[in-house]
């Protein structure tokens, strides 16, 4: 999975046109701050499989690519029964005509090798209409276990170029398993790639795990756990499946841990005299410092992503909102003013947003905002949904739903920051507490 | 051992321990909890010195108002019950599990249950129990005992629970 090497395959043509093309704003293109959109049609014919063993993946690579694109609500596929070419040859002409005729106006094609277990797909995008290739000729080598991640990033590609926007399927989430009833409930942390594939536990369920975090390069998990029997802080390596408790001491509760942008600082709650207060931790030296002292709850923080400013929810006005204040602590803004109660805010990749869960009138909404409070937009509603988390783009936001009454159960649903798009993601069990990792490299 | 004498303790009163494997405490009386007529019959038999006394006779509970920590006059007379009883029963620790109903985000809850197992062991600490007896801990919304979603169990799911546990012997 480690040695997925992506090289630029076509030098001449796509190089050629790549000062140009920049330039100009070309049909295939979604704009996707825009109203309404009409799904842009596309076709993408089961890869060409160039060695006896890729037959395997050929077909199953092309699905993969197309749940990617049609999952994300922007684009729709023409479906194989449709198509009038199939696609032999990958160096093969193309007859844009008959991929015209059925209204595909994107085209990806591809083909796939393998050889021992090395897998390698080439592939090309093509504007139907105006007959020629997208800049997103590439090819990715990797392992045949590998292959997924290898149609994501094909797929990423393709909603790059035409999007105009970093692409986010080669990603992983990391969230909270859960298994029994509500006054049972036992929870372990899971991690699977962002479209529910590839479903791996990190721990078992013999104690509580809360609020898993990925590392700014996706290698390490904080989470609460109450192994002690007192919650406390956990860095998991994701791959080494190594844990480690961070905080200690009897009777005192840490909890909510988060990353800052270096990998090495923390933030996270802890709980002294039934007070709740944050703080930060170097989780190489353990030396930690206080940066709020306040008789409230102050708690889920959130770094900028440049590492200067922390977004936390406290109840110092009398109800949950949201606060804003320098990395080292300091005085603190209070950003949300709406009505209703706002908590975990979640600073968003690019900067610009921050995502919260809002409590209001016995409702509960996914919402986003400007770091300063303005533009407040509320993305969905349900008896209980909580605990927004960026895709590495910053476009889509998932999070926990969970269902009312004594059967109630949690699981993850994603969402666009437009508010389009609503849909579940798929988990073995109950899931609860997402958290998306960043673009795998 | 003290966690030992805790379970010994609860096999023979109650003998619901083998039905009992859940990691959190507060269920040993049954899902009736403290006070109900079930729990009142068998009182008269409980030795007054007993965990299971504790439990059902001065009552392990004390209930909230939504998104509140502060004490009600009921629960200031729960709570002087368990002083009292801890005063005579001078063995053991205690540890106070704080919880919320399911109405709050997780976190938050975390806080919010830590606030009322505080209150629980700030008033203790008045009627003179000494605090270095007393632990808290925060469930947040993670154990709830009842699951409805409407007030009726929302009302049992904010609690704070005094667990026994031995620790002082010797």
């Amino acid at each position: 999975m480690r040695n997925i090497l992506a090289a630029l395959l076509i030098g001449a043509s796509a190089l050629a046109g790549a000062g140009a093309a920049a330039a100009q704003t070309g049909p295939l293109r979604i704009e996707i701050d825009q109203g309404v959109i009409e799904p842009l049609p596309y076709a993408v014919p089961d890869f060409v499989p160039e060695t006896p063993a890729a037959a395997e993946y050929a077909a199953e690579i092309a699905r993969v690519i197309a749940s990617d694109l049609s999952g994300t609500g922007l684009f729709r596929e023409v479906p194989a029964s449709a198509h009038i070419s199939k696609v032999a040859a990958f160096d093969g002409p193309v007859k844009f005509s008959d991929w015209k005729a059925v209204n595909a106006q994107a085209l990806i094609t591809g083909a796939v090798s393998v050889t021992g277990n090395g897998l390698t797909v080439r592939f090309r995008g093509y504007d139907v209409f105006a007959e020629k290739e997208l800049e997103t000729a590439l090819q990715f080598t990797g392992t045949t276990d590998g292959w997924r991640r290898m149609a994501h990033k094909v797929a990423d590609a393709i909603y790059s170029e035409i999007t105009g926007e970093s692409g986010y399927f080669d990603s992983r989430v990391v969230y909270v398993s859960e298994s029994g009833p509500k006054n049972d409930r036992r929870k372990r942390l899971a991690v699977m790639d962002y479209d529910g594939a590839n479903v791996q536990y990190l721990t078992n369920s013999a104690s509580i795990v809360l609020a898993p975090r990925f590392s700014p390069t996706g290698d390490r998990v904080l989470y609460t756990s109450y192994e002690s029997g007192f919650p406390q802080i956990h860095v998991l390596d994701v791959g080494q499946v190594q844990r480690k408790v961070l905080s200690s001491g009897d009777g005192t509760m840490s909890f909510a841990p988060r990353f800052a942008p270096d990998g090495r600082t923390i933030v996270y709650s802890q709980t002294q005299g039934g007070n709740t207060d944050l703080f930060s931790m170097d989780i190489n030296t353990g030396a930690n410092t206080r940066l709020t002292s306040a008789p409230s709850i102050e708690t889920a923080p959130s770094f900028s992503p440049d590492g200067s400013q922390i977004v936390f929810e406290s109840d110092r006005s009398g109800s949950q909102q949201l606060y804003v204040m320098p990395a080292g602590g300091g005085e603190a803004r209070r950003i949300s003013f709406g009505e209703g109660r706002y908590g975990t805010p979640v600073w968003s990749p690019r900067g610009d947003m921050v995502a919260f869960t809002k409590q209001n009138k016995g409702r509960f909404h996914i919402g986003v905002m400007r770091t300063d409070g303005s533009e407040e937009r509320l993305l969905t509603a349900s008896f209980l949904d909580e605990g927004p988390t960026w895709a590495p783009n910053g476009r889509v936001i998932m999070f926990t739903r969970e269902s009312q009454g004594s059967s109630g159960r949690a699981l993850l649903y994603s969402v666009d920051i437009t508010g389009r798009n609503l849909k579940p993601v798929k988990t073995p069990d109950g899931a609860s507490d997402p958290s998306w990792s960043p673009l795998q490299k | 051992m003290s966690g030992l004498k805790l379970a010994i303790a609860a096999v023979a009163v109650l003998g619901l321990a083998a039905c009992s494997n859940k990691p959190w405490n507060d269920d040993l009386n049954g899902a009736g909890g403290a006070g109900g007529a079930g729990a009142g019959a068998g009182a008269g038999a409980l030795d007054p010195a007993s965990p299971a006394y504790f439990r059902q006779s001065v009552g392990d509970r004390v209930l909230f108002a939504v998104d509140q920590h502060t004490l009600s006059p009921a629960a200031q007379a729960t709570l002087q019950g368990q002083a009292r009883w801890l005063a005579q029963n001078a063995d053991y620790a205690v540890t106070i599990e704080g919880h919320a109903d399911e109405q709050g985000t997780r976190e938050y809850n975390l806080g919010l249950g830590a606030k009322r197992a505080n209150a629980a062991r700030e008033y203790l600490i008045s009627q003179g129990i000494a605090g270095g007896r007393i632990k808290v801990l925060s469930y947040g919304k993670e154990r709830p005992l009842e699951i409805c979603s409407d007030e009726t169990c929302y009302s049992k799911n904010r609690r704070a629970v005094t667990v026994l546990a031995g620790g002082l012997t010797g």
